[in-house]
């Protein structure tokens, strides 16, 4: 593979790792929102005991996936970093109040209700404005006047694809995180809570898959190159297709420990799912980072840079993955740590 | 303001806000670290209850620690595109390198804080000296950064365009760890005087039983201790730091100090005021000699002055002001915890308690090192200016031209605000909430 490529299929192995933790991380937060008055289920603390220890970590993808952009494509994130000023600086403010105020409701048990609140909040704004992104990348909602590029607001907030795509961020991440916590839950052995993340999994699974599908139908309008890209992507979106349909089934698999359901194995395939429908996505979008002016090509780092940053990620990796499995041992898999009571 | 003013302050008034968490996350966990260890070497849980809280305080911390960083590191690329652009071509490795840094911090706080109750003292001692080495990591790698800045390597420009580049030449560039120890040093004074400030704050205000004191006063002479040490070390390096601006960028120094005319037996100047007419510093206090003699060993040594550099390449000049503070600070602090360990070896037989004085003022001398912290970092951000990448990249080369900036500085000066004063609140419920007391009183 030319470095190049190398280069984005890293980067796109960060965004799918974000994608996921982030969705969880973000959906999680609203669900312990969502369920903070129920007494009769554990619903919300299950929710935060998975918070607590995770969102540093999640956080430090986002910080990854930015470092990743600006190492490996220096013109891109300044191009993009230009265009995008607002809405990534609102981004930034959301994410700081969201880690803020969920770190003090844990701390403070007084104000508890207006911090989740405020969190949970966030917590479906963030991934709403990132995704609203998405759509401007693919050109059509660019203006250039001079040496200046500007967003064009009007036409953005007035084309179906905007919608659909927010549509398709909001859903998936409430259904992700719905699928994880039904697993968590099914790892504390707690029977009624699972079944509260379980149907929530099941409303949303095709809500999620009726978005998706709307969010690239709309795209024709606005962005034809990128559609008949997709359309010779479609292997992939069938395999994507196929992952759906088995993963949202194994909900209702037969299982030893819950009445009905295999949690575990709908987590792992729609992640498969989302990671092969993403990459598909991502191929398409392929040379540009913005139509039609910034290619990968020209926003390529030099060789050198990239080979020093490939053994730096070699070495990172190699060092983090063991600290990675502990830690997923301590919080996923600890039966001391998931079956407390209280949320600490 | 114009652009590139509303860029440099919306920055600017990030990273400083910034600083002061990620200074506290660097030095509060090396002290929680020697409390574990201090807990093993006496066998004294007191010492487990001063890492317990000092704990609680860095979590809540890093609820503002962690999304700020996210701030600042985004908005390099946001407000400073064109510095950017050069930064991902020749310095991106300790961008990159900090990235895992701040995985093993993340990774072992959570283990360290969530799963404490089922770690081994041993492992509870690992993951801990992992958080520490985290945090440390991160500051030297940042650093790194800031060093290139300051003494660029690695890279030459052709028509340009970045050619030749030698990625391990730009992050071991000269300054590199002569600044990052400076950096690390000031870090651990301050997370130690922040601790000593909370210690004798409560010894100030008394109405403590007996077991409270005892427990204060060790908090205070471990928290001094390194105290002491460190303001010893950032003394030094701060000198050696000095030397280094003396040899690579004299204009600095000589902004720094008020010098306009290149001299040999240069003075050292303190507080007044640079005066570019009088071409000296009026309304302060002169040691002939003083100056040449730190930068180069001897008083017959060549300072050179702003003079000798064209006007528009002068920083603004009231540096000399912010460098005199951190100087300043430096100075009294270390005195301040020499009289402490004086007072104490001369007191150890007794079971006096400390005079109002001392404890008075080591109450100050938190927020004095923060002070310090402060100004030091901007004396040296503002001291590089016109250049981003010294006699590379000016500032306004490397700022965005999108609007909308004044908006956005708005938006995160309230934000700042607003944090600062939730997190003081918090902190004040939670330890009010839960006095030493009944920690003390659970283990005993
Ligand atoms: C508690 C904080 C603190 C204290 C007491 C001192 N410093 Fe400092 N100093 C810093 C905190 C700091 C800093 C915030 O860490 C800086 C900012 C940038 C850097 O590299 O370190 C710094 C920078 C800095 C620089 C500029 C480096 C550059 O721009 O490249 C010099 C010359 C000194 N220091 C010298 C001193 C001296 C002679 C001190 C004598 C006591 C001193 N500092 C005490
Ligand atoms: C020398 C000054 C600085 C020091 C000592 C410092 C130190 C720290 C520390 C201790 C943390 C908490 C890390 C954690 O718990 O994960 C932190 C967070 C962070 N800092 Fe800074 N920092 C400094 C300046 C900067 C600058 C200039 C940037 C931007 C490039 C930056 C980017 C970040 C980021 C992105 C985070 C969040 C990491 C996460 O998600 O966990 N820092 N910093
Ligand atoms: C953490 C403590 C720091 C503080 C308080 C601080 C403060 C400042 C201030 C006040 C400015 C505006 C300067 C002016 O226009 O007069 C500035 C600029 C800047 N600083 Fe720092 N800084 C810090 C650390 C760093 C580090 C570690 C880096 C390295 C990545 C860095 C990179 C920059 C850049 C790129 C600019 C904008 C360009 C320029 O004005 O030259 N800063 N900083």
């Amino acid at each position: 593979m030319e470095p190049v490529y190398i280069a984005i299929t890293i980067l796109w192995i960060f965004l799918f790792m974000y994608a996921i933790a982030g969705s969880i991380d973000f959906g999680a937060g609203f669900w312990a929102m969502y369920y903070r008055k129920r007494t009769d289920t554990k619903a919300a603390s299950i929710a935060n005991r998975y918070l607590s220890p995770s969102w540093e970590v999640t956080n430090v993808f986002l910080v990854l996936l930015v470092v990743a952009l600006v190492s490996f494509f220096p013109g891109a994130a300044a191009t993009l970093g230009t265009l995008m000023i607002v809405p990534i600086c609102l981004v930034l403010f959301l994410l700081t109040i969201r880690s803020a105020f969920m770190v003090y409701s844990y701390t403070v048990q007084k104000y508890t209700n207006m911090l989740v609140i405020i969190s949970g909040v966030t917590g479906l704004l963030i991934p709403a404005l990132l995704i609203s992104m998405l759509p401007a990348a693919i050109g059509g909602f660019v203006e250039t006047v001079g040496d200046r590029q500007y967003i064009l607001l009007n036409q953005l907030f007035t084309s179906p694809t905007f919608y659909t795509h927010l549509g398709f961020g909001l859903s998936t991440e409430l259904f992700l995180s719905a699928l994880l916590l039904s697993d968590y839950a099914n790892e504390a052995n707690s029977e009624e809570t699972y079944h509260v993340y379980r149907r929530n999994a099941i409303i949303l699974g095709p809500i999620t898959l009726s978005f998706a599908v709307g969010a690239i139908f709309t795209l024709i309008p606005e962005a034809f190159w990128m559609f008949e890209n997709m359309a010779n992507e479609w292997l992939l979106f069938t395999l994507s297709l196929l992952a759906f349909a088995i993963g949202y089934s194994a909900l209702w698999w037969p299982s030893k420990k819950m009445s009905i359901g295999k949690p575990r194995v709908a987590v792992l395939l729609i992640a498969l799912q989302f990671g092969l429908a993403s990459f598909a996505y991502g191929s398409a979008h392929m040379p540009y980072f913005l139509y039609p002016n910034v290619t990968i090509y020209d926003a390529f780092t030099n060789d050198i840079m990239f080979y020093s940053l490939l053994i730096g990620y070699g070495i990172g990796m190699a060092i983090l993955i063991p600290v990675f499995i502990w830690f997923w041992k301590l919080f996923m898999k600890d039966k001391r740590y998931l079956r407390q009571d209280s949320p600490h | 303001m114009d652009n590139v003013l509303l860029a440099r302050t919306i920055f600017g008034s990030s990273i400083a806000f910034h600083i002061i968490f990620a200074t506290l996350g660097v030095g509060i966990t090396l002290m929680i670290l020697l409390a574990e260890i201090m807990r093993i070497i006496r066998k004294d849980d007191d010492y487990g209850t001063l890492a317990k809280r000092w704990t609680k305080g860095v979590a809540i911390l890093l609820g503002v620690a962690i999304p700020s960083g996210t701030i600042v590191a985004v908005m390099l690329s946001l407000l400073w595109p064109g510095f950017m652009e050069i930064v991902g071509q020749v310095i991106a490795l300790p961008f990159q390198i900090e990235i895992f840094a701040f995985f093993l911090e993340a990774l072992f706080l959570s283990i360290y804080v969530y799963a404490a109750d089922r770690l081994s003292p041993t492992m509870r001692i690992i993951s801990v000296f992992f958080v520490a080495l985290g945090a440390t990591a991160s500051a030297v790698l940042i650093t790194d950064a800031h060093a290139w800045m300051n003494t660029p390597r690695g890279f030459d420009v052709v028509d340009g365009q970045i050619t030749n580049v030698q990625p391990l030449a730009a992050v071991f560039n000269p300054s590199f760890f002569v600044t990052s120890f400076h950096v690390v040093g000031s870090a651990y004074m301050t997370g130690a005087f922040v601790l000593a400030a909370v210690a004798a704050y409560k010894l100030f205000r008394g109405g403590l039983s007996v077991r409270e004191i005892t427990y204060h006063k060790k908090g205070l002479s471990l928290s001094l201790a390194v105290a002491l040490a460190m303001s010893v070390y950032t003394a030094n390096s701060g000198h050696d730091t000095a030397i280094l601006l003396h040899e690579h960028i004299p204009v600095k120094l000589a902004a720094a100090e008020g010098l306009f005319e290149t001299q040999s037996n240069a003075p050292l100047a303190i507080m007044g005021t640079p005066d570019p007419e009088a071409g000296r510093v009026v309304g302060g206090i002169e040691i002939p000699g003083m100056l040449s003699w730190l930068a180069t060993g001897s008083t017959d040594g060549v300072v050179r002055g702003l003079y000798d550099y064209p006007q528009e390449e002068w920083p603004p000049l009231f540096v000399h002001t912010l460098f005199n503070v951190m100087v300043g600070i430096g100075s009294v602090l270390l005195l301040l915890a020499g009289v402490y360990w004086l007072y104490w070896f001369k007191n150890r037989k007794s079971e006096k308690p400390f005079p109002k004085w001392l404890l008075a003022g080591i109450v100050v001398s938190g927020p004095l090192a923060m002070v310090g912290i402060e100004t030091g970092w901007i004396f040296s951000c503002t001291g590089r200016q016109p250049w981003t990448i010294y006699g590379f990249q000016l500032t306004s080369e490397a700022a965005t031209n999108s609007g909308n900036l004044g908006m956005l500085f708005i938006l995160f000066v309230s934000l700042y605000v607003v944090l600062l004063v939730i997190t003081a609140l918090v902190m004040h419920f939670y330890f009010n909430r839960n006095p030493v007391s009944k920690d003390l009183h659970s283990i005993t």
